[in-house]
């Protein structure tokens, strides 16, 4: 569905994207992970053939953007980052004045819209002007507009980003549904969570590269142990401290609220740590996520 | 399912592409007609009685000083609707377009199907000569009771002239938004722009009372143009060759317009 080969997008002098490689199969859904400024948005849109490739190969459905543009549009579903809905008209006129610019007649777009508005709980709504909505109602209408020309890839940058747990879980669902309707998904996101609940596959993205790709197991797997020992003592404690337990875990983390101790066995470390009589304020055994494995990779966290 | 797109896939004609967004529009216009009412319809009939005919009833003066005109209604109809037309378009070009771009971004929605920046900027056009043409025909409807339209022919040549009149003001100043960053230019396009030459470009009294130099700065403005290819239609005063520089002034204006806002919204949308 898509293939790129050392892609880069370049603005002026700065290089947001330095040569990546991705290959995103028919059906899967596939995550960019990574912080804000990773470069995603820019491969999203490079993906998405309205922004042109500085240097590199890219083919999208088997296509070239810069040759075949249009065509490539016209079987792309766009979730972009910032909702680019038309507040001042209905949440239905939306839909439909969206579906007319794929050229599909207007009986057949009058369908779907009311379909899609079904599928992302939005019926009643039908009527209502779009700047009445939550943002959890106007994501979810974007979804629902990016799916009008039944398209064969949808791209969805950071779906849920400033959404509460509820919406996020809500557009969970229906992404999940999709995916399980055999729409491929590709989606940017920095929330770990987001990546391991919905994508099969990923590249976790840092200063415009990638650093790492896999399922999120694999990557789990490989960059990290099974569990995590979470530390918390006094406030600015934990750079000292780091020295008298680093031999109890693979490897030790030092976060300025925390310390991360790597182990497959976390109780056996907290255990340990009581034995050396210190004395943590708090303490947590957790499985790995993704973020420990941006951590792993990066030496940062991924939501600042 | 072959996950590619077929090898050849016929490409709709531009045409195709900005007639797809018809139904965008007559949604817009559906919305914002009964507002435009005021503006467009009653506003320049306003204008028409309080300068044409009431303030028209203190001037008396040859039709030599008023480039033709046996009434200064006469002269400063055609005036009014020129300037209307320009009014009209620089509404429209303006913070809409800044809307598009910045605030609500609709304009990257649309870019993100098979339209691309081109097809945008020509279906917006179409609207506007849709809505320079239902707004000039009426206006000069409205005023062909007046007594100040010597023809049909010369009404039909005043239409048409305000298509492009409104097209050579809507292509730059559509350019001029799609690029900005901060919409506080707009003031200066206001005041430095258009309200100078509404006032100073012909519209109210012939431009040779003006200073020799100011003159000249009028005859270098686009509505002078417009004003003065409207005013030889309605009042029968057409001649060829200054007819010809105007039609020449407005259509570079309104195709050189084309390319730059093109050009800049496609860089906008593309970054």
């Amino acid at each position: 569905m898509i293939s790129a080969v050392g892609l880069r997008k370049a603005f002026g002098d700065f290089e947001a994207v330095r040569g990546i490689d991705v290959e995103v199969r028919r059906g899967e859904a596939f995550g960019f992970l990574g912080p804000n400024g990773a470069g995603k948005s820019s491969t999203m849109r490079m993906i998405a053939a309205v922004s042109p490739v500085t240097s590199g190969s890219l083919r999208i459905l088997g296509r070239d953007p810069a040759e075949d543009g249009p065509a490539i549009r016209a079987r792309l579903g766009v979730c972009p980052q910032e909702d680019t809905l038309d507040t001042e008209l209905t949440v239905r006129d939306n839909l439909v004045v969206y579906g007319r610019y794929f050229g599909i007649p207007r009986s057949e777009v009058a369908r779907r819209a009311d379909e899609l508005l079904e599928f992302v709980q939005l019926a009643e709504r039908g009527k209502a002007k779009v700047e009445s909505l939550s943002g959890g109602m106007k994501r979810r209408l974007t979804i629902a507009r990016s799916l009008i020309n039944r398209p064969d890839l949808l791209l969805l940058d950071e779906p849920t980003t400033g959404l509460d747990p509820q919406a996020r879980h809500v557009l969970w669902d229906r992404l999940f549904r999709l995916k399980q309707q055999g729409v491929t998904l590709v989606l940017t996101t920095h929330y770990m969570d987001e990546a391991e609940q919905l994508c099969d596959r990923l590249v976790v993205m840092d200063k415009g590269l990638i650093v790492a790709e896999g399922s999120p197991l694999e990557l789990i797997r490989g960059h990290s142990t099974r569990e995590v020992a979470e530390l918390r003592f006094g406030v600015g404690e934990h750079e000292a401290l780091a020295a008298k337990v680093e031999d109890l875990g693979e490897r030790v983390e030092v976060l300025p609220d925390r310390l991360l101790v790597y182990s497959d066995d976390g109780e056996e470390v907290i255990a340990r740590v009581h034995e050396r009589g210190l004395s943590p304020v708090a303490v947590l055994v957790r499985r790995s996520t993704l973020e420990d494995v941006f951590l792993r990779l990066t030496g940062r966290t991924l939501v600042d | 399912m072959a996950p590619d797109l077929p090898a050849t896939s016929a490409r709709p004609s531009r045409w195709e592409l900005a007639w797809r967004q018809s139904d965008y529009w007559l949604t817009v216009y559906r919305r914002t007609w009964r507002g435009s009412v005021i503006t467009s319809f009653l506003t320049p009939l306003f204008y028409v009685l309080a300068m044409g005919v009431l303030l028209g009833g203190f001037i008396q003066v040859a039709p030599e000083r008023l480039e033709g005109a046996t009434s200064y209604l006469a002269f400063v109809a055609p005036g009014l609707v020129a300037a209307q037309s320009m009014q009209l378009v620089v509404g429209e070009v303006t913070y809409p377009v800044m809307g598009m771009v910045k605030w609500n971004r609709i304009a990257f929605g649309m870019t993100a199907t098979p339209l691309g920046p081109a097809d945008v900027v020509n279906a917006h056009l179409g609207f506007l000569v849709f809505r320079l043409a239902t707004v000039s025909g009426v206006f000069l409807a409205v005023l062909a009771p007046f007594g100040v339209l010597t023809s049909p022919a010369g009404a039909v040549g005043a239409f048409l002239t305000q298509i492009l009149v409104g097209l050579a003001f809507a292509t730059p100043i559509y350019g001029l938004s799609a690029g900005l960053r901060n919409e506080a230019a707009f003031a200066l396009v206001f005041r430095l722009g258009i309200i100078p030459m509404f006032l100073f470009s012909g519209a109210f009294f012939p431009v040779g009372n003006l200073s020799p130099a100011l003159e000249t700065l009028a005859r270098l403005t686009p509505l002078w143009h417009g004003v003065d290819l409207t005013r030889m239609f309605t009042l029968g005063t057409l001649e060829a060759g200054p007819a010809l520089v105007h039609l020449g002034y407005l259509l570079a204006m309104a195709g050189l317009g084309y390319l730059w806002v093109v050009r800049r919204l496609t860089r906008r949308l593309g970054d």
